[in-house]
Order: structure tokens, then C-alpha cells, then sequence
């Protein structure tokens, strides 16, 4: 027998987006038309892969110098964004790997395929990565990414937004999502974050202006939290029953 | 005494066209920043089991390749164990990660693992599961990431009493599941929609 530890939590697929969203237009054609199949938690969904430090440079988080040239730094706003990566029974999660990427402060990606005219900065990579420590804590240093324009409607900016990538104990906690500034009035017009049905959902992705962590005369600070799937305890349960 | 307080997971975000920039950076030419990509290279030197190659190609309702997608993979080594510290029943080949990660090429839409044959994976139940890999996929336009399985062709017994498989009501769906013997591997194409939808599983 098998120990059936640590099963997921079934994940709200209401709280996420849809997979059909037609504001969003690449979706039509990319959503899944016939229903998930339901299997939950297996070992293959519980295990999952794990990076240490090892795997991370010097400067992963500090995308104002991870790609700048000796003495020079990314043009822009100069940010740190930080925060706690929790589960969702509102235990820490150590040792997640977050990865980020984002347009520099003009709106414009380091990507071959990113014809935007707003002109890259050549001290600028726009990706970083960092590990949360034992409690759950990460931070990393960047610039404010600037909106860019998309080819959706005729006329649609996405917010100023920072891509994350996050990657917990398990498969089945595979998460990537986008992190938005407070205040910014372009959320609320971006169909891509529209796909989100719920405010508080889309609050959950908007960082909060951090003052007291603001460091004076050099970098912001913005707070941005991020919870996983969690995990169900045992309790009274230490096999599942047959099927 | 436990305490039981909930939070709601934050919710997903579609990786976008860009999600190179922050994965595989050294695949779009960004190098210098990171060492390697992570999840280039998943078997070293003397790892156990049968070296392949999978791959494979994802198409959208329109029937046309997409060119912008990300594929992560998960499985067991050749004695079935997860190389994860979540693995309760032993250690796992040290030589072999388990974890791939490959964007699909951004002319011809292929993606492509070097990897090893997984072993047997126990169910929850104690029954075997059949040989599998699973797959994580994101791209522009899908909204959460798409959770499936590949199984492979070549492993008639185990797959007709696999208990994953056996879940899935309508049997002719199987086969979007079975990837085909090729030469020096397994082929296994995707379809986001259509008549051969894939069976994408909520995990
Ligand atoms: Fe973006």
C-alpha cells in the first residue's frame, strides 16, 4: 500500500479564468471544448521537481543588473518587488522557484518577435529569478515595466504587468500568472485580465505601493503575495479507499 | 491543534507570446543572463533505463500547428520512483532529473524531450499505472496551464487496465493519449480542439 500523503485540494476553476474567453481572441481557438477529465491527485501530481540554489546566478534578482553592461543599469523606475508564497491552508511555501519576465520601461520585450517601435535598452534582459526562503519570503530588483500595445482590439494596452512563473512541491501546483501595480486604469480595460471573473480575484494580482519598505532616494517597493494549491492534511486519513 | 484557515489560490494568467524571455532565455538568443535553460538537458551521463526521444507537435481548432507554446514534462525514472523529495517510496536514479522543459520550435511547431522510458507508478489504490509522462501545457491564449498525459503505444498490457485511463468514459479517446513507436522514439501530436480533442485532465 502505497501512503496517498498530501493530495491537492481540488482547484477552483471558477476563480480562474475560462479556457473560452472571446475578448481574449487567441483563446477561441486554443480553449478545450470538452470536459477535463477528473483524476485529482496521484504521485505523479503530488511529486514534483526542486531547485536549489545551485541552479541560480549571482544577479537572477536584479534585473536592473543582471544584463547591464559593467557600470551601467536598466532605464526606469527603479522597483523591488517582494513578497510571501503561501499554500492555500495559509502555510509558507519554502524553496519555490519564481521565475519572472517583463517588457523594459518603454513597453518593449527583449524577443524577436516583439516588432513594438518603443526601443530596447541595451542594458535591460528582462528576466530574473529568485527562491523563497524558509518562510515563504522572496524579493527581487527591477524597473517598472511601461504598457505596450497588443493585436487584439483595435486599440488594446496591456497594463503594466510582470510575468511569474512559480513552481511549488508538486506538479499539480504548476502555476503561471501575472503580477499588476495599484492603481495602474488599464487593468480594468485588458481583456486579458478580464478573462478573471471575480474583483478580488483580480485583486489578488494587482501589488500594493509598499512604503515602508521603500528604500529613500533610491527604490520602491511594491508587495505582492502569491498562494499555491495546498495540501490536505491527514487527519483521519491515511489511505484512500479503493474505487 | 490544527488550524484550518483557507486563502484562494491566485489565479492564472496566460504565459503570453513572450514567456521565452523568462524560461529559455538562451532558446530566443537572450544569452548571457542564465547559464543554460532550465529543463535543456534532464538524463546524465549513466542514468538508467532506455533512452527516447518524444515529440510532437500542438494544433488549435483551425487545424494549424502552434508555434508559441511551452511544454513541460514530469515522470518517473526507469524504477518508477520521482526524483522529488515528496517521493515516499525511496530515491530516484540521481542521474536522472525527471523534469523537462522545451518550447516548441518557433518554425515547424515541434517540441522534443530526450529522455527515459518511465517505469510503473502505483495509483492511489495500490494498482499499477501504466507507464506515463505527464505534460504541462502553456502558450498564448490558454488562460491555465493544460494538464495531460502521454502513454505509449508500445505498452498494450499495462495501458488496457491503467486506472487513469480507464476513468475516461468515452473509449475512443484513449488513443489522443498513446504516442506512437517512431524511429528512435515516441510521437504523440495535441489537439486543443476538434474531433480529436485531447483528454486534458483536471489534476
Ligand atoms: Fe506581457
Amino acid at each position: 500500500m502505497t501512503k496517498a500523503l498530501g493530495a491537492f485540494y481540488p482547484r477552483d476553476r471558477s476563480w480562474h479564468p475560462k479556457a473560452y474567453t472571446p475578448e481574449y481572441k487567441t483563446s477561441v481557438l486554443r480553449s478545450p471544448q470538452k470536459p477535463l477529465v477528473s483524476l485529482g491527485s496521484t504521485l505523479s501530481e503530488t511529486t514534483g521537481p526542486v531547485f536549489g540554489h545551485s541552479a541560480l546566478g549571482e544577479l537572477d534578482a536584479d534585473l536592473i543588473l543582471n544584463c547591464a553592461r559593467p557600470g551601467e543599469s536598466a532605464l526606469g523606475e527603479r522597483i523591488i518587488v517582494h513578497g510571501r508564497v503561501l499554500a492555500e491552508n495559509a502555510r509558507p511555501v519554502p524553496n519555490v522557484l519564481i521565475e519572472v519576465w517583463q517588457a523594459n520601461a518603454g513597453g518593449r520585450y527583449r524577443h524577436k518577435k516583439d516588432g513594438y517601435l518603443a526601443p530596447l535598452d541595451p542594458n535591460f534582459g528582462g528576466c530574473g529569478r529568485v527562491l523563497t526562503d524558509e518562510e515563504g519570503y522572496y524579493a527581487f530588483r527591477t524597473i517598472k515595466p511601461g504598457p505596450y500595445p497588443w493585436p487584439n482590439g483595435v486599440n488594446d494596452w496591456r497594463p503594466a504587468h510582470i510575468h511569474f512563473s512559480l513552481f511549488g512541491s508538486g506538479f499539480a501546483q504548476r502555476l503561471i500568472s501575472q503580477m499588476y501595480f495599484e492603481g495602474d486604469p488599464h487593468i480594468a480595460l485588458c481583456p486579458i485580465v478580464n478573462t478573471i471573473g471575480d474583483p478580488d480575484a483580480i485583486d489578488m494580482l494587482t501589488a500594493k505601493l509598499d512604503m515602508n519598505n521603500t528604500i529613500p532616494m533610491n527604490a520602491r517597493a511594491y508587495r505582492f503575495d502569491v498562494v499555491l494549491r495546498g495540501r490536505r492534511s491527514t487527519l483521519f486519513e491515511n489511505r484512500m479507499e479503493g474505487n | 491543534m490544527v488550524k484550518f484557515e483557507y486563502l484562494k489560490e491566485t489565479p492564472s494568467q496566460t504565459a503570453g507570446p513572450y514567456l521565452h524571455i523568462g524560461c529559455t532565455p538562451n532558446f530566443i538568443g537572450n544569452d548571457g543572463i542564465y547559464a543554460r535553460d532550465l529543463g535543456s538537458s534532464m538524463v546524465a551521463e549513466g542514468a538508467k533505463g532506455e533512452r527516447i526521444v518524444v515529440s510532437g507537435r500542438i494544433f488549435d481548432g483551425a487545424g494549424a500547428t502552434i508555434k508559441d507554446a511551452m511544454v513541460e514534462i514530469w515522470q518517473a525514472d526507469a524504477d518508477g520512483l520521482y526524483n522529488s523529495p515528496e517521493e515516499p517510496r525511496g530515491d530516484a536514479d540521481p542521474r536522472f532529473t525527471g523534469w523537462g522543459r522545451q518550447p516548441v520550435d518557433m518554425e515547424t511547431g515541434v517540441f522534443q524531450f530526450e529522455t527515459i522510458k518511465p517505469g510503473q507508478v502505483p495509483f492511489p489504490d495500490g494498482r499499477m499505472q501504466a507507464p506515463h509522462i505527464s505534460l504541462w501545457i502553456v502558450a498564448r491564449g490558454i488562460n491555465l496551464g493544460l494538464n495531460t498525459r502521454l502513454y505509449f503505444a508500445d505498452e498494450d498490457e499495462a495501458n488496457a487496465v491503467d486506472p487513469v485511463l480507464q476513468r475516461i468514459e468515452h473509449k475512443h479517446r484513449i488513443q489522443t493519449l498513446i504516442a506512437g513507436k517512431i524511429d528512435g522514439g515516441y510521437a504523440l501530436d495535441i489537439y486543443l480542439q476538434g474531433d480529436n480533442e485531447t483528454v486534458f485532465f483536471d489534476i
